[in-house]
């Protein structure tokens, strides 16, 4: 009886953390999961070139990407090397921009259409030919703010390669 | 007696150890924005003519990038490192040479009465041209208009240009437009 008074008499017992850990690590895995699950798988090999003036792309919402790059290894086997265009999940033609511009644009609210950007990520070894294609084809789809996608660097930015 | 009780390692770190991670990894995903030189395009208007081609022949900065990469500015070949110096040389036109762009006075809020250059940049490319090449000489054009853009918001507002506030920013655009007109390639070494 004694001993049993004794331990009551302890004070308040404080609240286990033990399963605090344990918490917060399902909050970093989830976080982790789906960082890393938002951009689209690419199907083309993208060394951006550097810019020393590359500026942050501001509201991620407003913009798309097209991609342009040769295909990845285990693609290349059925596509060659050749650069190709990569809209959303899938390799795409010139013709589909059109049609690609306009379904992005319809996600977006009213007010921001005017706001949208396509940022062109591009491979620097791609020639300029196949760019002013999809340059034309997106002044005919009237998408006329681009950005081309470039890594900041601090330096002068020559690596010409 | 001696085993009654096993000593635990205490684990009350260990959300801090977590929570560390977590905070690290929030910023660092967040940290991985996109970049980019922003440009617009022309709107797609029939076969309107090139700009540069109706303007003042001292107004118009020919730069052309060829199917080998070499860069021609003004019918002379030259290294991309002297690029954004000429350039801004081109749209500043210091000494009011007459060789160089006209100015027009303009009434700017902020400002006052300010010469803007009417100069105009026209880069061409060919369709063999790299486009690492290409976005190199875009980075050197966008270079000489930052650092022009720069030293006039030092010389009126004693700020770097990022510094200052939205409307000491449109004036400063006012009085330096970003002129880059891109005619349609040309396709010279028949590369696609």
């Amino acid at each position: 009886m004694a001993q049993f008074k004794r331990k009551g008499s302890k004070g308040t017992p404080g609240i286990s953390t033990s399963s605090l850990p344990d918490i917060v690590f399902m909050i970093l895995f989830f976080f982790m999961a789906t960082t890393t699950m938002r951009e689209v798988e690419l199907k083309v090999q993208i060394k951006t070139p550097t810019a020393s003036e590359a500026q942050k792309l501001e509201k991620k919402s407003l913009v798309s990407y097209i991609y342009v790059g040769p295909p990845t290894k285990d693609m290349a086997v059925h596509f060659g090397t050749a650069p190709r265009i990569q809209l959303n999940g899938a390799y795409s033609t010139l013709n589909n921009i059109t049609e690609f511009v306009a379904s992005e644009r319809d996600k977006l609210k009213e007010n921001e259409r005017p706001d949208m950007t396509v940022s062109l990520k591009i491979d620097a070894n791609t020639k300029m030919g196949q760019v002013t294609d999809i340059k034309q084809e997106l002044r005919r789809a009237n998408a006329l703010s681009i950005s081309y996608a470039a890594a900041k660097d601090k330096g002068e930015g020559n690596t010409n390669r | 007696m001696a085993n009654r009780k096993v000593p635990e390692i205490n684990s009350g770190s260990m959300a801090d150890i977590a929570f560390l991670l977590l905070i690290f990894w929030l910023m660092t995903t967040s940290m991985n924005v996109d970049s980019g030189i922003s440009r617009k395009l022309p709107p797609l208007v029939d076969q309107e003519q090139d700009p540069g081609m109706d303007a003042h022949e001292r107004n118009v900065l020919m730069v052309f990038v060829s199917g080998n990469n070499q860069l021609l500015v003004a019918g002379q070949r030259m290294d991309i490192s002297g690029l954004s110096e000429k350039t801004k040389a081109f749209i500043t036109n210091p000494t009011n040479d007459p060789n160089m762009p006209e100015k027009e006075m303009t009434e700017i809020p902020l400002l006052g009465n300010y010469p803007v250059s009417k100069g105009l940049i026209s880069l061409q490319n060919d369709r063999g041209t790299s486009y690492d090449m290409y976005l190199q000489v875009q980075n050197e054009l966008t270079k000489a208009y930052n650092e022009a853009k720069d030293e006039l918001a030092q010389q009126k507002f004693g700020r770097s240009f990022n510094d200052l506030n939205d409307e000491q920013r449109k004036a400063i655009n006012k009085a330096i437009p970003v002129k880059i007109s891109e005619a349609e390639p040309r396709n010279l070494t028949g590369g696609k």
